[in-house]
């Protein structure tokens, strides 16, 4: 009786803590070159697919861990994990969203994406992850229409090997750090954008991602190529299911814009933390790297981090070409245990460049937080400009938070100017809200949310409301 | 290098009367050397200047033994005019006069400790070099209630009789309770290649005022590593003031302290470099009690293909509530090829703070400067004004106007 109440109050605490029962096919335990050939075979991926992942494996064998983070986590045996695995029921791919596997629908239901109405109601075309193999993919049509390819990687490397081949890597490639190279030796899925020539996209495209089979390392890959003079906005947002071991997640997301082009990518994180005493919860690894490789174009990244029992990870922008833009926003909430190592880096190379960085910390209970950030200006980056701000704030003296910007100027026609505060919230503001009737958690809400302000606002819509919300639930119990 | 070490210790042993113990110990920070080697970038402390590399480039073979044994005649003309000072003077990293003229014989103890004591926190492969080699080392002690009416000038002098050499250093300084000493380090180098690597360690009790400038304005082309370590009783106060400009390489660290309530900290450095010149500042202000306090200045202003390098990090225990830090670096870089480089850091781990930096780093502004040349002045001579001014800013911060005066005087800046 006891052990069920303690249960059940382990479920209230994270919301989206459950798990569905669907058979797996998995990929046998460990890592080598069979366990690629298996990946690579079960996705019927052709020749220079399997010789690209075997590259990057060749690398990722004499690569070391990395160590010089601030969070510190036990060590993960990479031969102790599961690197494949997908929903049985997949294996006849549904033609449309009615013969999706109806326990499947549920599961999503219970996350809050019922798929047809959220696809009809908002107009979001919805590539839903349900652990490493894509489900559905709807408004393909509406999209096709424009020729924007929004599809699984999968089926990009089949169907448009041409330009998977061109892109995929060359951002980040196969011989880029420790995750990274693991990342490209055994992803299983992930998104796939092309938007053409000229072409602004019409909807708000989102990934939903879960990670479900339990000991299975999430290895996802993200591409997205925005060809000149194209805009895409790209929403990626994360549940996931309570589990008591530590899961490993290390995607790869490259972003391609082209001659003009614009991408945003907004990020919603809210995976399982770990439960009050920082057991469990998810690892957040992850390498996303975008490179303005036209002239004019712009990358924006806004991000707000609020699960993962460890969030380590830099999104950042290669300003390659002239005039190009990139931007930062950044959101990172700890409670309890949960640690966080973010931040951006921002590589001048074209002239006339511009970025922005605005980071936002706040941690409380017993959690640590760090913003580690690069702003580089070689010395061929004429008249380049960065701004950097970040603030952190701390709530409770049991938490940590820490500011180690990197700034290195070599062009005496650019400029740098950084910022960072560290704070706590102060009494007299607490003391002014209360006085016009908030209770104290209402206050610590109102103050966080305004704190938060200049990123929340940098969301596309329906973000914006969950993302608030999420930063309330975020720092419930951790006022008084 | 193995072998040229081995050898030089041997000699410079030969020549001190130890015991048994303290040659062990050095022996074993020999060893320590040995192993670890020169400072690389592999290192996160030496990410942006690679001592390793800079003394191979510019020095090549090192040789560690200082003949010690003749003394060297004191050139009486280096010494400063108009101040009337206490004086130290070192010449190729010899002690050749301690003088504390001006003040009460009985108030200030010099101790000779010249066993190797290894306290210093935050150390590297320098600090074992600098204990296996340094044979003389005194201790200066400054008694309770006691303030030295005259400052304290350190002449760090070297000659063309050396080159080639590593000069270790180390002095140690102890404030007792309600004591102040005003120190000013001077460097004066005629000499060339070589590397000096310097510790300091000052102890201030209660209520206790340092004052430190350092000057390093002479063209030489040295190599020079100087660590001060400071640690703070309640009240006490600290101000260093960092002149760096002469050196071919400089690293100044500075390592404080905060260990007693209300205890204060002033970092303040200038770079004023040219000519291929690369210099670097790296403080780190240890909050650990509360109500502490730090501020931080540092400007740079960068010529030719220069590279200054700004480090600084402000730790916050978790026991230091009410801790106040201050950072701010600028820098302006005057040409294509010269480069700024910042790690300002913060590391807090107390809630009831209040710490912020900021660093900006850019050209001059061309709106003042026609702002300027609009009211009559030549290009050159807004240009001059506008990082005249940018520059006095970390001046006026000193806080002992005699010497503020003095060093004014001797950068030639202008009210």
């Amino acid at each position: 009786m006891d052990n069920r109440q303690k249960e059940i109050n382990n479920l209230k605490d994270y919301k989206y803590g459950f798990s569905t029962d669907i058979e797996n096919i998995q990929a046998p335990k460990g890592l080598n070159e069979d366990v690629i050939k298996f990946i690579s075979n079960i996705k019927k991926e052709p020749e220079w697919m399997l010789e690209f992942r075997l590259k990057a494996f060749e690398r990722f064998k004499v690569l070391k861990e990395p160590d010089w983070q601030k969070p510190k986590f036990p060590k993960i045996d990479y031969q102790d994990l599961y690197y494949y695995s997908a929903p049985k029921s997949m294996k006849d791919k549904p033609k449309s969203l009615d013969e999706l596997d109806p326990k499947l629908l549920e599961t999503y239901k219970k996350l809050g994406i019922p798929l047809q109405e959220q696809a009809r109601l908002n107009g979001i075309a919805v590539d839903a992850v349900f652990d490493s193999v894509s489900v559905a993919t709807t408004f393909k049509d509406e999209l096709t229409k424009q020729g924007i390819i929004f599809c699984p990687i999968s089926e990009a490397i089949q169907n448009h090997p041409q330009l998977v081949k061109k892109y995929l890597g060359s951002v980040i490639p196969t011989s880029d750090h420790f995750f990274a190279t693991l990342n490209s030796a055994v992803f299983t899925d992930g998104s796939f954008v092309y938007i053409p020539e000229g072409i602004r996209c019409p909807m708000e495209l989102s990934t939903y991602f879960r990670i479900n089979a339990s000991n299975t390392g999430q290895f996802e890959r993200t591409l997205i190529i925005a060809d000149k003079g194209s805009y895409v906005s790209y929403l990626e947002g994360c549940t996931a299911p309570m589990r008591d071991e530590n899961q490993l997640h290390a995607a790869n997301v490259e972003l391609i814009a082209l001659d003009d082009a614009e991408i945003k990518y907004s990020t919603v994180q809210n995976w399982y933390p770990g439960d009050k005493d920082g057991k469990g919860g998810i690892y957040n690894f992850v390498t996303k790297r975008g490179l303005c490789k036209g002239k004019n174009s712009k990358i924006s990244w806004t991000q707000v981090e609020t699960g993962s029992a460890i969030t380590w990870k830099y999104p950042s922008c290669i300003l390659k070409g002239d005039n190009s833009v990139g931007e930062f926003y950044s959101i990172a909430i700890t409670n309890n245990h949960q640690k966080a190592d973010t931040g951006t880096k921002m590589i001048h190379l074209g002239k006339n460049t511009k970025s922005k960085i605005i980071s936002k910390g706040i941690s409380a209970g017993s959690s640590d937080m760090t913003y580690r950030g690069l702003v580089d200006i070689s010395s061929k980056a004429k008249n380049s400009t960065n701004y950097t701000q970040c603030d952190s704030l701390l709530m409770g003296n049991k938490c940590g938070a820490h500011t180690v910007p990197y700034i290195k100027n070599k062009n005496s026609e650019s400029n740098i100017a950084h910022e960072a505060t560290t704070s706590k919230i102060s009494e007299e503001q607490l003391h002014y809200c209360q006085q016009r009737g908030l209770n104290p958690e209402e206050a610590v809400g109102l103050i966080v949310n305004g704190f938060c302000k200049e990123v929340l606002q940098q969301l596309p819509m329906e973000f914006a409301v969950e993302a608030q919300k999420l930063v309330g639930i975020s720092l419930e119990g951790s006022v008084g | 290098m193995k072998e040229q070490l081995q050898k030089d210790f041997d000699n410079s042993i030969k020549n001190l009367s130890l015991s048994q113990k303290d040659i062990e110990i050095k022996k074993f920070c020999l060893e320590n050397f040995i192993d670890k080697g020169f400072p690389n970038k592999k290192e996160e402390d030496w990410k942006f200047s690679d001592l390793n590399q800079i003394i191979k480039n510019n020095i090549g073979e090192l040789s560690f033994y200082n003949d010690q044994t003749s003394t060297n005649k004191v050139d009486t003309s280096v010494f400063v005019d108009g101040l009337e000072h206490n004086k130290i003077v070192f010449i190729n990293g010899r002690i050749e006069k301690i003088d504390f003229e001006y003040e009460k014989k009985d108030q200030i103890e010099i101790i000779d400790q010249s066993e190797t004591i290894n306290e210093f926190k935050n150390s590297n492969s320098l600090s074992d070099l600098n204990n296996a080699f340094t044979n003389k080392c005194f201790k200066i002690l400054v008694k309770k209630g006691y303030q030295l009416t005259k400052p304290l000038i350190i002449y760090h002098t070297t000659n063309s009789k050396i080159w080639s050499k590593n000069i270790n250093l180390r002095l140690n300084f102890e404030l007792d309770k309600d004591s102040s000493l005003r120190l000013i380090d001077l460097f004066n180098d005629t000499s060339e290649k070589n590397f000096l690597n310097i510790f300091y360690n000052f102890e201030l009790k209660e209520n206790a005022v340092l004052k430190n400038y350092k000057v390093d304005r002479f063209e030489n082309k040295n190599i020079k590593y100087s660590f001060n370590n400071i640690d703070q009783d309640k009240n006490s106060i600290s101000e260093t003031f960092i002149l760096s400009s002469g050196s071919n390489f400089s690293k100044n660290e500075i390592n404080c302290n905060l260990n007693g309530v209300y205890a204060s900290a002033f970092v303040n450095g200038v770079f004023s470099l040219n000519n291929d010149k690369h210099h670097e500042i790296r403080s780190i202000i240890n909050h650990l009690t509360e109500n502490t306090k730090s501020y931080q200045l540092i400007k740079s202003v960068l010529d030719e293909s220069s590279k200054a390098v700004y480090q600084g990090k402000i730790f916050v225990n978790s026991d230091a509530q009410k801790t106040d830090g201050y950072q701010l670096s600028k820098a302006i870089l005057l040409n294509k090829e010269s480069e700024f480089n910042a790690k300002p850091e913060l590391e807090i781990y107390a809630d009831d703070v209040k710490c912020s930096h900021g660093s900006a780093s850019g050209s001059l502004n061309e709106d003042s400067i026609f702002y300027l040349m609009s009211r009559g002045l030549s290009y050159q001579q807004s240009r001059e004004l506008l990082i005249n001014g940018f520059l006095l800013d970390v001046v006026e911060k000193i806080t002992d106007s005699e010497i503020k005066n003095l060093i004014k005087n001797m950068i030639g800046i202008k009210e």
